[in-house]
C-alpha cells in the first residue's frame, strides 16, 4: 500500500495550476483533500506521474451566497459547509446533507470539488447538484467554461471535466425559504457510503399545491439520479399519503441497481421506495404539510 | 501473603500515558540505522502450481537489495511441521474423542504450490518499502490454476480435489464426542427439530497490523526479533527450530503490541523470513504488514457450519442435542483442532443438555489459514445453542426466558462434570456460581417484564423494539504454565517480570496490583516488564484468557517469595525478627519503631555476593525470586447477556440499543480494567452479529480486502454495555481469579439476533447465519409478511 513514484507540485494559484495542467495533461492528477485520491494511489488503483496539489490555491477556497445562487469554491472542505451559519440560516438543506458524509476527519479534509469531480455514484454531492440545479464553472489551457448538472456525470467516476481541466466553482441555486427538504439515507455502518440515499425539495404554492418538487437518489446506479417520474406524479398535486405512495414507487420502479457485497440490487431499489417515501413526507413537513391520515 | 488493599481496586491504569502521549513504542517505531524494507509478493491466485518465477528484472531496479524465493531458502529455512504447540492432544483427551490429525507442513515460501491468495512466494528486500513494492510488480510468476476448494462442504465430498496429497477427503483433523444414550433420547423425544446454523469466516482486526524486524550480531551470534506477536516464546521457538539455532541465540521482543486477538498467537512465514534474511544480509531487516494485506495474509476465524438436532420436551426442557459441524480451516490448520474442540467443548455451556454427541472435522478449503481469534470457538458454539433455546421457546409459544431458565444448570448442580475432558485432557467441571440467580438479576436489570407487557412498536409503526438473551462458559486460564519473576535492582527499586506479553489487557497496571499486596508495597513502586524473552527464561503468551490466572498467580508467588527474602536479610541488618518487620515506602523498619530501618536500596546491596554481603545463616545471595505457575486445569467464567435493540421493519436496519451483561469471572483484579475488556469484547461480538464477514468468489477471491469493504463496528456502532459483576472465587489458583479477556465477545451474536426475533415476535421469523444484514432481516419480514415461512431455517 505505497504509491509508485509520482513528481509533485504545489500550485499556488488557479493559473500556475492550469499552466501545470496544461504541460502534464493526462498524466497528471490533482490532489485536493485526497480522500478519494491517496487511497487510490496507495492500492496503485492509478498511477499518475504527476500529482498537482491545489490545496494552497486560496482563491478556490470561497463561498458567497448571494440572492438564490450560491457560489462554493471548489476547495471548499466539507466540514466548512457543515458549519457555515449563513448556508444554515438559509435553509439547512447543505449543512444537514453534508454532515452525512463520512466521519469528521474526512469532512475536514474532503472538498465540494473533489467530492463532485471523483462523482462517486453513492456520494451526496452529485445528488445535492442535481437537486439544486448545479453549474459547474471548469478552467483548463483551452479556457473556461460553465456546464449544467444535466451534462456533468457522464457515467461511473465520470464527468465532463476533462484530464487537463480543473473544477473552479459550483453554483448551486438554494431552495426558496419556504421550501421543504430531507435527505435520508442507510448505511452499513453510521459514515459509510449510503447504500440508498434519497434527497428531496419541495415547495408548496398557496393553495398548499406542489409546486416545485426534486427528488434525488444515490447508490442505485452508475451516477446521481434524479426520479423523473416520481416528480411527475407530485408536481402541481394536492399532497397526500396516496400521492406519496405512488411517487414512491415509481421512484423505484425504473431502477436497476447492481449488486455488491453490501446489498443486493433488489434490496436497494426496495429501500428506495422506502426511503423516497420518508425523504418526501419530511421535506412536505417541513414546506408546511399537515399529515392528517398519519396511520 | 501481606495484606490485601490493592487488588479489587479501580486503579488507573499506569501503561496510558505513554500511548496517549503518542510516545508508545510498536515494532514499526523501531529502526536501526541500515534497516532494509522487506514486501512480499504474494499469490494472486487462490489454487495453482507455480511453473516458473522470473526475478531479474525486479533484482536489476536500483535500490533493490535481493529477491528471495523458495529454492533461494531451501535447506537453510525449514518448513512449519507443527504449528505453535496445538498439535499434541493428552492421553486422556485421546482416549475419550479419538482425535485424527493428518500432517499438514507450510513451506515459509510457497514451492510448487500456492493454495491461498495472499500466500507469500517471493521476498522482496529494498532500501524502502516503496521500492520493494515497485519491485515487486516486476516479478513475473507463471501459475498454471488448479481448481478452487471455496466450501467446505464441496471440499468433503467425494471425488473433490484434494489440497494435500495426504490428506484424505481434505478432513485435516477430526474427532468424536458422544455422551449419554443420545439415540434413545431422540427416539423417544416428544419434539425434535432440525437446523443448520452458519457462522462466518472473520478477521481479528487489530488495529496495529503485523510486523517485524530482526537485527543479527554476527560476533556474539546472537538474533533479535522485535515482532508484533501475542507469544514471543513461541516465535522463539519455532525461529530457532527453522534456522538451526539455539533458543538462548533467539531473542524475541514484543514492544507496544496494538492489539491482537489471537491472530498473533500464530508464528507466522513472515518471521521466519525476516529472522533469516536479516542473517544472510548482515543488515536489519523489516516489514511492516499494510491493511491489505492482513486481511488476507494475516490468519482468519470462525466459518463453521453446524447441521444439529434437537430433542425437547413439551415444556422447553432439551433432552437431547446432536451436532455435526465443520470448520473451514482454509488451506493449511495452523491450530489443528484448538477452536474446533473449544466448540464441542463449550457447545451446552450453562445449559443442561443431557445426551450430546458432535462431530467436529476440519475442512481444508483454498483460503487463508484459520486461526483463534478472542472466543476462539465459543461464539460460534453459543450462536448454536442460545439460537435453539430461542427456537424451542418460540415453536413451543414459550417465553424465552422461561426456557432459559428451565435449562439452565443450578447452583445444587455445582460444580458441575461435564463427562467430558477439557482440550488439556482434565475433566471438565464447571465451578461457576449461582447461575439462575444471575438470571434473574439481569431480567431485573434489563426490565423484561415490563418489556412482555408492553407494545414493541417504538416510533411510526415501523421500528419494533426486543430484548434477546444469550449464556457463555468458558474455560479460562489453561496452562501448561506461566511464570514471573520478582527482584531487587541495584537502587533497590522493585522489578516484577512476567513471561506473558500484553497487547492491551493492561498487564502493567494488573500485575502491579497483584505484586504490591504480594510484597506490601504500593502498586507505584513496583515496575512491570514483560514482553522479552530475555526477561524470563520460559514463558508461554497472553490469549485464552489467560493472563491473570496464570502469570498473575506466577507473579503473587514470587511477589511473595521476594517480601520473605526481603525481610529475612533486613532482619539481618537489624538484628530483628523478620515477623517484627514491615515495609514503609522504600524502607523496611521494626514494627513500632521507625528509626530503626535499612532501605530496599541497602537490602538489595546486603544480599550481593562480595565483602559487603550480610545474609541470614544458610541463605543464598540474589535478591531475585521467580516462579512458574502449572494450574491444574482450566477455571470457568461464566455469564449471561441481553441486547435490547431496535428494528426498523421498512429497511431492516438494526440499531442495538443498550447490551446488559452479568458475569462471572472470579475475583477481580482490577474492575476498571474488566469493565474496558468486556466493552472491547462486546464491540467485536457486535461486529460478528451485525457486519464482518470475509467474502471469497467462487475462484477464492477475496472480496473484502480493505476496511472500506470489510466491515467493523466503529464507536457509533457499539452500545453502552452495563456490567453487573458477580465474583465466584476459583479453587484452582490462590488469587481465585478466572480469566474475562474473551467473556465479551462470546455473546453479543446470539442475543442480538435473539432480540431481533423478539422485536419481529408476531411474524414467527427465524434466523441462523451471520452477520445478520438488514437485507437478510427485510427480506424475512416480506418472507413472513406474505404467508412465506421468515428467515433462515
Ligand atoms: C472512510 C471514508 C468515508 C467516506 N464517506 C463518504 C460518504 O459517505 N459520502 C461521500 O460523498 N463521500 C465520502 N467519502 C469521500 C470523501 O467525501 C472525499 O473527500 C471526496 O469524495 C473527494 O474529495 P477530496 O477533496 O478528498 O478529493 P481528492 O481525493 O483529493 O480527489 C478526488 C478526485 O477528484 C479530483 N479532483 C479533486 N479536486 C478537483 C478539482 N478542483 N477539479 C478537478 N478534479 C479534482 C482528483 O484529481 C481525484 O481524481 C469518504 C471517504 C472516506 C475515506
Amino acid at each position: 500500500m505505497k504509491p509508485p513514484r509520482f513528481r509533485y507540485f504545489a500550485a499556488d494559484s488557479t493559473a500556475h495550476a492550469v499552466e501545470l495542467l496544461g504541460e502534464y495533461g493526462d498524466e497528471a492528477k490533482l490532489l485536493a483533500g485526497g480522500q478519494s485520491v491517496v487511497p487510490l494511489l496507495n492500492f496503485r488503483l492509478v498511477a499518475p506521474a504527476v500529482l498537482i496539489d491545489i490545496n494552497r490555491i486560496t482563491e478556490l477556497d470561497h463561498v458567497r451566497v448571494d440572492g438564490i445562487t450560491t457560489r462554493v469554491g471548489a476547495l471548499v472542505r466539507q466540514r466548512t459547509i457543515e458549519r457555515d451559519q449563513e448556508l444554515r440560516r438559509r435553509g439547512p438543506m447543505l449543512t444537514e446533507t453534508v454532515g452525512l458524509i463520512g466521519h469528521v476527519a474526512i469532512r475536514n479534509r474532503g472538498t465540494v470539488g473533489g467530492a463532485l469531480a471523483h462523482a462517486d455514484p453513492a456520494g451526496e454531492w452529485p445528488a445535492l447538484g442535481l437537486l439544486l440545479g448545479a453549474c459547474f464553472r471548469i478552467v483548463g489551457p483551452r479556457g473556461r467554461r460553465t456546464v449544467p448538472v444535466d451534462e456533468f456525470f457522464r457515467g461511473f467516476l465520470t464527468t465532463a471535466i476533462e484530464p487537463d481541466e480543473l473544477l473552479e466553482e459550483v453554483e448551486l441555486r438554494l431552495p426558496s425559504p419556504g421550501a421543504g427538504h430531507a435527505f435520508v439515507e442507510v448505511a452499513r455502518r453510521h459514515g459509510d457510503f449510503a447504500l440508498v440515499g434519497v434527497g428531496a425539495v419541495v415547495e408548496l404554492d398557496s393553495r398548499c399545491r406542489i409546486a416545485h418538487i426534486a427528488i434525488a437518489l444515490i447508490g442505485v446506479a452508475s451516477t446521481a439520479v434524479r426520479a423523473g417520474d416520481a416528480e411527475r406524479v407530485l408536481r402541481g398535486e394536492l399532497p397526500s399519503t396516496e400521492l406519496v405512495k405512488s411517487a414512491a414507487e415509481a421512484a423505484a420502479a425504473g431502477l436497476d441497481p447492481v449488486d455488491d457485497i453490501h446489498a443486493s440490487g433488489t434490496y436497494r431499489r426496495r429501500i428506495a421506495g422506502v426511503l423516497t417515501r420518508r425523504a418526501l413526507y419530511t421535506a412536505l413537513a417541513r414546506a408546511g404539510w399537515e399529515r392528517r391520515d398519519v396511520a | 501473603m501481606a495484606t490485601e488493599v490493592h487488588v479489587g481496586r479501580r486503579m488507573a491504569r499506569k501503561e496510558d500515558r505513554p500511548l496517549v502521549t503518542g510516545t508508545g513504542r510498536f515494532v514499526a517505531d523501531i529502526r536501526p540505522v541500515g534497516t532494509v524494507d522487506v514486501a512480499f509478493g504474494r499469490s494472486p491466485v487462490a489454487h495453482a502450481r507455480i511453473e516458473a518465477i522470473g526475478t531479474e528484472a525486479a533484482t536489476a531496479m536500483d535500490g533493490v537489495v535481493g529477491v528471495y524465493t523458495a529454492p533461494d531458502i531451501q535447506g537453510q529455512v525449514q518448513p512449519f511441521t507443527l504449528f505453535v504447540d496445538q498439535e499434541h492432544t493428552p492421553p486422556s483427551l485421546d482416549q475419550s474423542i479419538h482425535p485424527v490429525i493428518r500432517p499438514c507442513d507450510m513451506d515459509v515460501l510457497a514451492l510448487t504450490r500456492v493454495r491461498y491468495v495472499g500466500q507469500p512466494v517471493v521476498a522482496i528486500v529494498a532500501e524502502s518499502r516503496y521500492l520493494a513494492e515497485d519491485a515487486a510488480e516486476l516479478v513475473d510468476i507463471d501459475y498454471e490454476e488448479l481448481p478452487v476448494l471455496t466450501d467446505p462442504e464441496a471440499a468433503i465430498a467425494p471425488g473433490a480435489p484434494l489440497l494435500h496429497e495426504q490428506v484424505p477427503g481434505n478432513v485435516q483433523a477430526s474427532f468424536d464426542v458422544d455422551l449419554g444414550a443420545v439415540d434413545a433420547v431422540f427416539a423417544e423425544a416428544e419434539h425434535t427439530a432440525s437446523f443448520r446454523f452458519l457462522v462466518p469466516r472473520v478477521a481479528g482486526s487489530p488495529i496495529e497490523t503485523r510486523g517485524v524486524l530482526a537485527v543479527h550480531d554476527p560476533v556474539q551470534e546472537e538474533l533479535t526479533v522485535w515482532s508484533s506477536t501475542q507469544t514471543p516464546y513461541m516465535v522463539r521457538t519455532r525461529i530457532a527450530e527453522m534456522l538451526g539455532l539455539a533458543e538462548q541465540q533467539v531473542r524475541v521482543i514484543a514492544p507496544d503490541v496494538g492489539g491482537g486477538f489471537g491472530p498473533k498467537v500464530q508464528v507466522y512465514p513472515e518471521e521466519i523470513l525476516v529472522a533469516h534474511l536479516s542473517m544472510r544480509l548482515g543488515r536489519p531487516v523489516c516489514w511492516i504488514e499494510d491493511r491489505n494485506e492482513h486481511l488476507v495474509a494475516t490468519g482468519q476465524s470462525r466459518d463453521q457450519v453446524h447441521t444439529v438436532e434437537v430433542a425437547y420436551r413439551g415444556d422447553g426442557t432439551i433432552t437431547g442435542l446432536r451436532d455435526r459441524f465443520l470448520l473451514d480451516c482454509g488451506a493449511f490448520n495452523p491450530f489443528s483442532i484448538t477452536c474446533a474442540y473449544n466448540t464441542a467443548a463449550h457447545l451446552r455451556g450453562l445449559y443442561r443438555v443431557p445426551a450430546y454427541r458432535i462431530r467436529g472435522e476440519c475442512v481444508l478449503t483454498n483460503k487463508t489459514p484459520n486461526v483463534p481469534y478472542r472466543g476462539a470457538g465459543r461464539p460460534e458454539a453459543t450462536f448454536v445453542m442460545d439460537r435453539v433455546v430461542d427456537v424451542v421457546a418460540r415453536r413451543l409459544g414459550l417465553d424465552p426466558a422461561e426456557v432459559i431458565g428451565r435449562n439452565l444448570l443450578t447452583v445444587a448442580e455445582m460444580p458441575c462434570d461435564r463427562g467430558m475432558p477439557y482440550r488439556d485432557g482434565a475433566p471438565i467441571v464447571y465451578d461457576c456460581g449461582d447461575v439462575p440467580a444471575s438470571f434473574d438479576r439481569l431480567l431485573r436489570q434489563v426490565g423484561y417484564a415490563e418489556h412482555r407487557s408492553a407494545t414493541r412498536e417504538v416510533q411510526d409503526g415501523h421500528v419494533r423494539r426486543g430484548i434477546g438473551f444469550a449464556t457463555y462458559v468458558e474455560g479460562t486460564g489453561k496452562g501448561p504454565h506461566e511464570g514471573a519473576r520478582a527482584l531487587l535492582d541495584s537502587r533497590g527499586d522493585i522489578i516484577v517480570l512476567a513471561g506473558c506479553t500484553p497487547h492491551g489487557q493492561s498487564h502493567e497496571t494488573a500485575f502491579s496490583q497483584v505484586a504490591a499486596d504480594a510484597l506490601g508495597v504500593s502498586p507505584e513502586q513496583i515496575t512491570f516488564r514483560a514482553g522479552d524473552t530475555a526477561l524470563v527464561p520460559y514463558g508461554v503468551g497472553t490469549f485464552a484468557s489467560r493472563s491473570a490466572v496464570t502469570a498473575g498467580t506466577a507473579v503473587a508467588v514470587a511477589g511473595g517469595r521476594l517480601r520473605q527474602r526481603i525481610l529475612a536479610v533486613a532482619g539481618e541488618l537489624l538484628e530483628a525478627a523478620p515477623d517484627d518487620l514491615e515495609f514503609q515506602d522504600s524502607t523496611v523498619h521494626v514494627q513500632g519503631d521507625v528509626t530503626s530501618s535499612v532501605t530496599l536500596h541497602q537490602i538489595a546491596a546486603a544480599a550481593a555476593p562480595g565483602p559487603a554481603a550480610r545474609l541470614p545463616a544458610g541463605m543464598d545471595h540474589g535478591m531475585d525470586e521467580s516462579y512458574y505457575f502449572v494450574p491444574p486445569t482450566v477455571t470457568f467464567a461464566s455469564g449471561l447477556m441481553a441486547a435490547v435493540v431496535d428494528v426498523d421493519t421498512e429497511t431492516g436496519v438494526i440499531d442495538v440499543r443498550k447490551i446488559v451483561l452479568v458475569h462471572d469471572s472470579g475475583r477481580l483484579i482490577n474492575p476498571m480494567v474488566v469493565e474496558g475488556q468486556i466493552h472491547g469484547g462486546v464491540a467485536q461480538g457486535v461486529g460478528t452479529a451485525l457486519y464482518e464477514r470475509l467474502v471469497y468468489d467462487d475462484t477464492g477471491q477475496p472480496l473484502t480486502t480493505t476496511f472500506m469493504d470489510y466491515l467493523l463496528p466503529t464507536s457509533m456502532e457499539v452500545p453502552k454495555v452495563e456490567q453487573i459483576h458477580v465474583e465466584t472465587r476459583s479453587d484452582r489458583n490462590p488469587l481465585g481469579v478466572k480469566g474475562v479477556g474473551e467473556a465479551g465477545t462470546i455473546s453479543p451474536p446470539p442475543a442480538i439476533v435473539n432480540a431481533v426475533v423478539d422485536a419481529l415476535a408476531p411474524l414467527s421469523v427465524e434466523f441462523s447465519e451471520l452477520p445478520l444484514t438488514p437485507e437478510v432481516v427485510l427480506d424475512a419480514v416480506l418472507a413472513a409478511r406474505s404467508g412465506r415461512t421468515g428467515g433462515q431455517r
